[in-house]
């Protein structure tokens, strides 16, 4: 790609960019996941649950490798093993938080296994390297479309339920005192971030979900005192961070997800060290 | 003066705000106490007092209708108590917020009010009137906007009191609202939790480990210890006599001039926090 010149008009570069077809559905994709990263991500980070979503993350490259084996998009295996395993950690509830020793060693298996799938289906790694690590460049139409379906799910049900997980998430004893049904809450939480999880380990894989999952929404919380406007700060990192990391990829020969990644992580840390109050 | 009065009426069972009657309850199936027999009326001020461990935040759980009796009969407003009972306000035991959570106190308290409702909504005027309602009850507006993260342990307590108020509840659960504070902090908390029993006209439960800074102002006191409960008014429960039927072994209460106590021989020893 880098046989293409870059001009100073940003906007013509773009106009360029989305010529190829790759490019737009990574675009497509990479806006859709980048809303929705930054919302449940917020959540993520208010309900100190980061370690449930790497847990469900990894556990999806089992389902997600099962599914290249079976011949089928690795979202639907990320899908089916991220919601299975995630309403299992909100029904175990709080006693998991605390097992970080068998949470590991569930997590091990899962990549075992994933790694087993990958071999039985081609002997190369390939397939597991863009599991692993986002593959958003080859994503394809038919993938975009149930990104941006499952994502309008997530939406609504996030609206619906918006304030009761906040609170919940935020006072869970007086939640409960008030009648709050804890258990149902933390099983559509679970849900969200398990849907969420699936989405968006197309564009930054299994082992980068961090970048667009909590990053963004660490570095929100860190600006202002006002939920709905962490959320948006969260979502605008995120889509600034993917969007440059799709825009610089295409002219330097290097991984999108290293991108996202570093652009994610010298915001995170200009605001924890340099913004001070 | 409504107090007194609610006190001379008390064969008038709706004026009763709680009332027990051979109560008992378990946890994890082990009996924690029973032979429970109290009844406190709207208005008053009652302290919880008992070792760690003696099922005291177990009474605010059956009063919430978070667990049931194992045995006899509790009323709340004279039915069965009920989960989400909104004329309740709950402060939970050890309630910390977590350090990073850099959320402004009056968002907190709008959810106190609205957490419970299903879909979105960006600002309502009934939703922020309400919290800054229970916010000047406490008397604590100037806290509004501040992060609970940068929060010191009083300014917590109170607007951990002021979620409660949200709503303008008719009874007041506090677990162990004064122990992480200091005795300055103590003295002011217990005379705003005071305040606002008597000008709100409000029944308050407050769990704590030492009556001393409560006793001027308490109405009854809940003991609980050695798996059995001594409830009256605080002449009637903190003598000798009773609490070595309680406890089973020889226990003295002593009062300095001051009128503060000092149980001795109960194993535990209030005074010492």
């Amino acid at each position: 790609m880098s046989f293409i010149p870059f001009s100073v008009n940003l906007l013509y570069d773009l106009h360029v960019i989305l010529q190829y077809q790759f490019m737009q559905h990574a675009f497509e994709a990479g806006t859709i996941v980048a809303i929705i990263a930054g919302i449940i991500g917020y959540l993520v980070v208010l309900r100190n649950s980061s370690f449930a979503a790497h847990a469900l993350s990894d556990i999806g490259f089992a389902g997600a490798a099962g599914a290249v084996l079976v011949g089928v998009s690795p979202v639907f295996g990320l899908l089916l093993f991220t919601t299975i395993s995630g309403v299992g950690i909100a029904v175990l509830g709080k006693d998991v938080s605390h097992r970080d020793v068998e949470i590991g060693s569930v997590l091990a298996f899962s990549l075992g296994l994933g790694i087993l799938f990958i071999s039985l289906y081609t002997g190369y790694a390939t397939e597991a390297y863009s599991i692993l690590f986002g593959e958003i460049l080859g994503i394809s139409s038919s993938d975009v479309v149930i990104t941006l379906i499952v994502s309008a799910a997530i939406l609504a049900v996030s609206a619906f339920v918006y304030r009761p997980i906040l609170f919940a998430s935020l006072d869970g004893d007086v939640a409960e005192a008030k009648g709050m049904r804890m258990l149902l809450l933390g099983v559509i939480f679970m849900l969200l971030l398990a849907v969420a999880v699936s989405i968006a380990v197309q564009v930054v894989g299994v082992l980068l979900i961090f970048a667009l999952m909590v990053t963004p929404a660490a570095i929100a919380i860190r600006l202002t005192k006002k939920p709905l406007y962490a959320i948006t700060i969260s979502v605008l990192i995120a889509l600034f961070a993917t969007w440059s990391g799709l825009f610089v990829s295409f002219y330097v020969p290097y991984p999108v997800s290293f991108f996202i990644t570093s652009i994610v992580f010298i915001l995170y840390l200009f605001v924890r060290f340099v913004y001070q109050k | 003066m409504k107090t007194t009065h609610a006190r001379t009426d008390s064969d008038n069972n709706t004026s009763k705000t709680v009332v027990a009657k051979d109560l008992a309850v378990s946890y994890k199936g082990k009996l924690v106490w029973h032979g429970a027999n109290f009844s406190v009326n709207r208005g008053e001020f009652v302290a919880v007092i008992g070792p760690n461990g003696a099922g005291k935040t177990t009474l605010f759980r059956l009063l919430l209708g978070l667990q049931q009796p194992t045995s006899g009969t509790i009323r709340v407003f004279d039915t069965p108590p009920k989960r989400g009972n909104p004329r309740i306000g709950y402060v939970p035991q050890r309630h910390t917020i977590d350090n990073e959570n850099n959320i402004e106190c009056i968002e907190l308290l709008r959810l106190a009010y609205s957490g419970n409702r299903l879909g979105f909504s960006l600002s309502s005027r009934e939703e922020k009137k309400a919290a800054f309602d229970s916010l000047s009850a406490v008397g604590a507006t100037e806290l509004a906007n501040k992060p609970l993260s940068s929060m010191s342990g009083g300014e917590l307590q109170r607007v951990f009191l002021a979620e409660a108020l949200v709503g303008s509840p008719d009874m007041l659960l506090l677990d162990e609202p004064l122990s992480s504070l200091d005795i300055k902090r103590i003295k002011d908390l217990v005379g705003l939790v005071n305040k606002v029993v008597k000008s709100r006209n409000v029944t308050a439960f407050l769990v704590a480990h030492d009556i001393n800074p409560l006793i001027q102002f308490l109405d009854k006191v809940i003991y609980i210890a050695n798996g059995k409960v001594a409830a009256g008014t605080p002449k009637e429960v903190l003598t000798s006599k009773r609490l070595t039927e309680l406890y089973e072994t020889k226990v003295e209460v002593l009062r300095d001039s001051r009128g503060n106590i000092v149980v001795v021989g109960g194993g535990d020893h209030h005074g010492d926090e």
